[in-house]
């Protein structure tokens, strides 16, 4: 697993450099984002086949992305089929912010995901809302990559 | 814990304010007052009692060594090396020859003696101005021995006063979060220390995250937030007896807590449906009153020491600034315009300047600006530092800094550091753990 994975990212960093051939420069993250918000899969886990766990934000955001919504709608959809799962979105911001900022932040970002997912018709009910701010970053990094896999509403099955 | 020291006058000849020593605290100090602080004079039979119920050979010098220390910290002073002097602590004590402690170029000394006195702790110092050739003060105190070390700060505290005119901080403590483990998974405990790391002891043991402690000014409690049953939530938490509950019944996320200047209200933020407004708690009549209604995050507030206005930070602008408005919650006003985010707003102890966090161009910045927003000046900048805490006299900031890891996401630490609101004497806060959110006591003596 970890092997493929390493060879995957050799063999990106290759195309990268033949396409861009400023290599030395040029980071295999960087393909990974679109402006500062994270687009790729690599801390991704899923609720169910297809269905994505998480959705990510621009800094100092908490609208939500074209890539976003359609996750979100994929989790209301399967959250519709099986009614009897109730949910926490969990609320994240990077380490780039003051942290009573960023529990605030982090409470307006899983409400984000929150309300798409009700206008989807799930029910409030199953719904809790639970900010961590800066708390728990998924990767422990001090880069924009790193910073832009931090700043997300994971949906969380609670029960 | 905290046992009251008697504190008695015993000798105070009159002086003359003119001529004596005198140092300038306002200005960044590049020159500091050299001085010497000769062991506290001890007999032996004293020597040996202490020895038995302290483990400390001589009491009189580590009092001595816990002053020196302080006055250094301050970067006002500069305590001279012990080895140079020429004359005996007792003798000094009684009439210091002044000739002496001037060839080493000493401007004030500190003297002083320990006695065992009923299973007491007595000590009385002197302080002297050398150049005038005179004692400037003299004081005495009786205390259970364990509390050897909170004289050494109390001596500290006198000397500071009694040199720069204003009060000390050096008899005080340090509430902040005892941090552990790797960054995705850090183990966080609410944690006391004295103002220079000694006594250290954790007051929570980590099942649970805890953020941002806060003292009441004016007794032993505390103010956090604290992840209990994965709640995130306002409580208090008394730090002589243990006990802890939860502040107000709020069904959602509060946080951001802090004491009323009397400290009988807690203010905090409570977050519901992605919105965030302030709040107070009456302790007492548990009344709870809104303070700002806004689609905006509103948070980190902070009252004057008056009580009558609260500085908080919003984002009502589109980014995240600085406001102040009434205690009511009326007249709400911007005032940082300066480039880049504020956070963090915390009023000055003498009620003339707000400390704050500033985010600019991926650097952060503690820095103070008076209450109206002008004169900002930034004191220190990191890669990420934030959230200062005003010593008790308004003359330090307490902060915490975290290192960027390097690509592999490692070599992170917190840290405390202090800095003079000079913008000199940057300094770091030794702590067992790595550190954050550092909250500073009032003088616990006075």
């Amino acid at each position: 697993m970890e092997f493929n994975k390493i060879v995957k990212n050799a063999l990106l960093i290759i195309v990268a450099c033949l396409a861009l051939s400023a290599c030395a420069t040029k980071k295999a993250g960087t393909g990974q984002m679109q402006g500062d918000v994270y687009t790729g899969k690599d801390t991704v886990e899923y609720l169910a086949s297809g269905v994505p766990d998480r959705v990510f934000f621009a800094t100092n955001e908490s609208v939500l992305t074209t890539a976003s919504r359609e996750t979100l709608r994929k989790q209301a959809a399967w959250l519709r089929k099986n009614s009897k799962i109730n949910i926490v979105l969990e609320g994240h911001a990077d380490e780039r912010g003051t942290r009573e900022y960023n529990l605030a932040l982090g409470e307006r970002r899983a409400n984000a995901a929150k309300d798409y997912l009700m206008t989807y018709g799930v029910s409030s009910d199953r719904i809790s809302v639970l900010s961590y701010g800066k708390e728990r970053p998924v990767d422990s990094g001090s880069n924009p990559l790193s910073w832009s896999k931090n700043r997300r509403s994971v949906t969380v099955k609670a029960n | 814990m905290i046992k009251k020291i008697t504190l008695l006058v015993f000798i105070l000849l009159p002086f003359n304010a003119y001529g004596l020593i005198k140092v300038d605290i306002t200005r960044g100090n590049l020159d500091p007052l050299p001085l010497a602080v000769s062991p506290l004079a001890i007999d032996n039979e004293s020597k040996t009692k202490f020895d038995k119920i302290l483990n400390k050979k001589d009491i009189g010098s580590e009092i001595s060594i816990i002053i020196e220390k302080n006055l250094k910290t301050s970067g006002l002073f500069n305590p001279l090396n012990r080895e140079a002097f020429l004359q005996k602590p007792d003798i000094a004590n009684l009439k210091p020859r002044f000739e002496d402690w001037k060839l080493i170029k000493a401007q004030a000394l500190i003297t002083g003696k320990v006695n065992y006195v009923d299973e007491k702790l007595r000590v009385e110092f002197r302080l002297w101005d050398i150049l005038a050739g005179r004692e400037m003060m003299a004081l005495a105190f009786t205390t259970v021995p364990t509390n050897w070390r909170r004289v050494g700060h109390i001596i500290s505290d006198k000397v500071y006063e009694r040199l720069t005119g204003e009060k000390g901080y050096f008899d005080t403590r340090i509430i902040y979060v005892a941090e552990e483990g790797p960054k995705t998974q850090r183990v966080k405990k609410l944690a006391i220390m004295d103002q220079d790391g000694f006594n250290n002891k954790f007051l929570t043991l980590g099942n649970e995250l805890v953020l941002t402690p806060r003292f009441n000014k004016t007794s032993q409690m505390v103010t956090y937030l604290s992840y209990f049953k994965n709640l995130p939530r306002v409580y208090l938490l008394d730090i002589e007896t243990g006990t802890q509950e939860v502040v107000g019944d709020f069904p959602g996320m509060t946080f951001a807590p802090r004491f009323s200047p009397d400290g009988k209200k807690i203010i905090m933020s409570f977050a519901k449906d992605g919105n965030s407004d302030i709040y107070t708690m009456d302790l007492d009549s548990r009344v709870v009153d809104r303070i700002t209604n806004h689609p905006s995050i509103d948070t980190s507030p902070s009252y004057s020491p008056d009580g009558k206005f609260i500085s908080f930070n919003s984002d009502r602008s589109g980014y995240q600034q600085i406001y102040v408005m009434e205690s009511s919650g009326k007249n709400v006003k911007r005032i940082s315009f300066g480039k880049g985010l504020y956070g963090t707003p915390v009023w000055s102890p003498r009620g003339d300047l707000i400390a704050f966090t500033k985010l600019h161009k991926g650097k952060f910045y503690i820095g103070v600006m008076r209450t109206d927003g002008s004169g900002e000046r930034l004191l220190t900048e990191n890669f990420y530092q934030e959230a200062p805490s005003w010593s008790p006299n308004g003359r330090v900031l307490i902060f915490y800094r975290e290192t960027k890891t390097d690509n592999e996401g490692k070599g992170f630490s917190a840290k405390l550091w202090s800095i003079d609101l000079t913008g000199y004497n940057e300094r770091e806060v030794k702590t067992p753990t790595d550190a954050s959110d550092p909250s500073w006591s009032s003088l616990l003596s006075n």
